[in-house]
């Protein structure tokens, strides 16, 4: 690990100052990630910046919305009432992730700012554009069974590795920032980029820009959401697909609103708009799900180790609907 | 920098790289702790800051200062040791021990966060109630801490019986 310097901040304006002091400042939230990379030389900062002094607060309001504060730690929201019972696909998507001791100390904000598990990110001997722009990627022709199946590049075949963030995408999740211009808000599902040709440039934000807060629009039949992750072993593993979905179906049985978004198979937490826009207006049976999920898959790629994914995810898609229609399976 | 540790306030002068595992095991050489990933991985290194179990390998000591530590040399008590510690050899719930400490803290962790009512990822109410700590609410809890000898059974059956209420009888 190379030598830093280190700094807590008391407030967001002095950590936006305190990161601009350096070169290479990283903030440091609980450091799960970050302390881990940081210890393989793959993140090098010359800075950290101590976050965690920062509001943590979970505000319930009364108009149905929650605001989280970034320093609220993934098991103070997993645990807290409203979240429960408003946005329920945001605490399992929280506890479906990590372990009991991880998200105790992990933040919301460092989540969200995760890197990707892809190993040959974490292999220095690899080659990986992600960590030496230019370089090559050895995953594309390597051992890929992890990797995207939508929206990645002859760059990078990463995924971004969150549960949360699946939530916070389908159920239109706003990021509060705060940086050296001030502050501004950001959608969740705008924050994190595709890898293109830059798959080292992972976000929209600007240099030093802090997450302050996300907060999550009211969505009142959000009461009834979920999330559901495929993975290799039932605990404490990074998902292989999952699905974040709310669904709002009228009483002629048609689908009147839907939610829906995908993990583990793309560089962003993937909101399947295509698939939600196929549902709404038809009627809420399998069928039509299994239609909606082809029609999202329908450009997905597989490579040599992760092509089974395309059909999970559709799948996956599919069973979770039929479960929030009432395992209506006509 | 200055830390509290097992209720006893320590001062040690560290470079700022220094884990939380290293400052206990390298600089205050309380041993019982383990590096086993050194990844936040295996839950070998598990302790308890404020009550709150955490991976002490991914911690950075200088971020846990004048916060209350407690590592398996804070568990047993002037009379002997903690009933969970006794509970493991009652029930054969170790047999190398070097995931033991980390099951320890990482059991007495658990069960605090299930007594204020922290849902897991089986919990099928979301809503509200208390948490009934049932054998795949255990497991699923536990899930942070690997144990490569296979002592599972033996550790749900310490934990069970020790820190389950209602279940010690």
């Amino acid at each position: 690990m190379r030598a830093f310097s280190y700094a807590r901040a008391e407030d967001a304006s002095a950590a936006v100052r305190l990161a601009g002091a350096s070169a290479r400042a990283r903030y440091l939230g609980g450091g799960t990630n970050l302390v881990d990379l940081m210890r393989e030389t793959v993140e090098q900062p010359d800075a950290l910046v101590d976050v965690t002094a920062l509001p943590a607060a979970i505000e319930a309001r009364s108009d149905g919305s929650i605001l989280i504060g970034a320093g609220a730690s993934n098991t103070a929201v997993a645990a807290d009432l409203a979240v429960r019972t408003r946005f329920p696909a945001l605490a399992r998507a929280i506890l479906a992730g990590a372990s009991g001791q991880i998200r105790n100390m992990a933040t919301v904000g460092g989540n969200i700012l995760q890197r990707t598990r892809c190993t040959y990110f974490y292999d220095d001997a690899s080659r990986c554009n992600k960590r030496a722009p230019g370089a090559g990627c050895d995953a594309i022709d390597g051992f890929n069974r992890i990797h995207a199946i939508l929206g990645a590049s002859p760059a990078c075949v990463a995924t971004h590795p969150s549960d949360m963030c699946v939530a916070l995408a389908a159920l239109d999740a706003t990021v509060h920032l705060q940086g050296h211009g001030g502050s501004r808000t950001m959608r969740l599902v705008d924050l994190h980029r595709l890898p293109g040709g830059r798959p080292h440039v992972e976000t929209e934000l600007q240099r030093d820009e802090l997450i302050t807060a996300v907060e999550l629009p009211a969505l009142p039949f959000a009461a009834g959401s979920t999330y559901r992750k495929v993975r290799d072993r039932a605990s404490y593993a990074f998902a292989l697909v999952s699905v974040a979905a709310a669904l709002d179906v009228g009483p002629d049985g048609t689908v009147r609103d839907v939610r829906l978004a995908l993990g583990g198979v793309a560089h962003k937490p993937w909101r399947a708009s295509i698939a939600e826009a196929a549902l709404r207006g038809r009627p809420a049976t399998a069928d039509s799900f299994r239609d909606a999920a082809d029609a999202e898959l329908a450009d997905a790629a597989g490579l040599r180790h992760n092509a089974f994914k395309i059909d999970l995810a559709r799948r996956t898609v599919a069973a979770t609907l039929e479960g929030l229609a009432g395992g209506d399976r006509t | 920098m200055r830390f509290t540790i097992n209720g006893q306030a320590v001062e040690a002068s560290v470079d700022l790289r220094t884990s939380l595992l290293d400052l206990l095991r390298d600089h205050l050489h309380l041993y019982g702790t383990k590096k086993g990933c050194n990844q936040g991985a295996c839950g070998a290194c598990t302790v308890l800051v404020d009550g709150n179990r955490i991976n002490s390998c991914l911690a950075l000591a200088v971020q846990y200062q004048d916060r209350a530590v407690t590592t398996v040399e804070g568990l047993a008590g002037e009379h002997g040791l903690h009933p969970l510690q006794q509970a493991f050899i009652e029930h054969d719930g170790f047999q190398c021990g070097y995931c033991t400490p980390g099951q320890l803290c990482s059991a007495i962790g658990m069960a605090a966060e299930a007594e204020r009512g922290v849902p897991s990822a089986v919990t099928a109410d979301l809503s509200a109630g208390p948490v009934v700590l049932d054998h795949d609410e255990l497991r699923e809890r536990m899930s942070g801490n690997l144990c490569r000898c296979g002592a599972y059974n033996g550790i749900v059956e310490a934990i069970t019986q020790t820190l389950v209420t209602g279940a010690a009888e």
